[in-house]
């Protein structure tokens, strides 16, 4: 018998959901209100971006963001009609998550 | 027997669902703008993943947080954010149980510790990026 790998998948999205739901409104009023608006110079921004802990909160914030998206999304388009080719849609979405991950890693970890 | 349903391979009847099914009802509606905000944060995490790979260089990292394209995605995707934020709070004490002894705890109290949480991590992340206001 073949384990399923939904378990995997739904505390992903789980996960996701809760770290979206407590972290991104604020994250997106700084970055789309409180820079433009000049409250913080970009230059402060980046300087705060470069911190390790900040480093840890945007990989931690990409990645399960992303991977809360991909089980929401392939169920979105499921439910709008696209009955065939879940799986592919599944393989596409977790693909994605899968890859902006190590995009992610790669980057704030260079950087 | 009806001839009509021996003619068929199966005598399961499918009946076919529009794709606009969710525009029929309220609930079925708002149910889609739930399930629909995660475009919005998968949106955004792409966004900070543009700034991540932009941190080595302070010009293009400038221009990414003023482009006013991505600006006005944000403020799009903020309502949304804010909208999965309720739902998610608002679904917290029907997937976590919590009982006390014999009682179970009032579900407003297990979605309003979330409202909470979400509102002190927020003055605490405001606080510490305040610190930051200028560059030292």
């Amino acid at each position: 018998m073949t384990r399923s790998k939904e378990p995997i998948f739904w505390s992903l999205f789980s996960a996701g959901g809760v770290v979206a739901a407590l972290f991104v409104p604020v994250t997106i009023i700084l970055t789309a209100i409180a820079v433009p608006a000049g409250w913080i110079s970009a230059e402060g921004m980046h300087e705060l971006c470069m911190h390790p802990l900040s480093r840890c909160y945007l990989f931690l914030l990409i990645s399960l963001s992303m991977f809360h998206w991909a089980h929401r999304f392939r169920f979105v388009v499921v439910d709008l009609g696209l009955k065939q080719g879940g799986t592919f849609v599944a393989v596409i979405c977790y693909g994605a998550a899968l890859l902006a991950t190590i995009v992610a890693v790669i980057q704030l970890v260079s950087a | 027997m009806n001839s009509e349903q021996n003619n068929r391979s199966t005598t399961e009847l499918i009946r076919p669902i529009p794709a606009t099914w969710w525009l029929k009802k309220r609930t079925y509606f708002l149910f889609m703008v739930r399930e629909l905000t995660c475009v919005f944060v998968g949106g955004y995490a792409l966004f900070l993943l543009a700034l991540a790979g932009k941190l080595e260089d302070l010009k293009a990292f400038e221009e990414l947080l003023y482009s006013p394209s991505l600006i006005a995605f944000q403020i799009i995707a903020l309502p949304m954010a804010i909208y999965h934020s309720i739902t998610w709070f608002n679904l917290t004490p029907k997937v976590m149980v919590v009982w006390r002894g014999e009682d179970k705890i009032d579900p407003r109290i297990i979605a309003g510790a979330n409202y909470v949480a979400c509102l002190i991590i927020s003055i605490i992340i405001v606080c510490i990026v305040s610190r930051f206001r200028e560059t030292s």
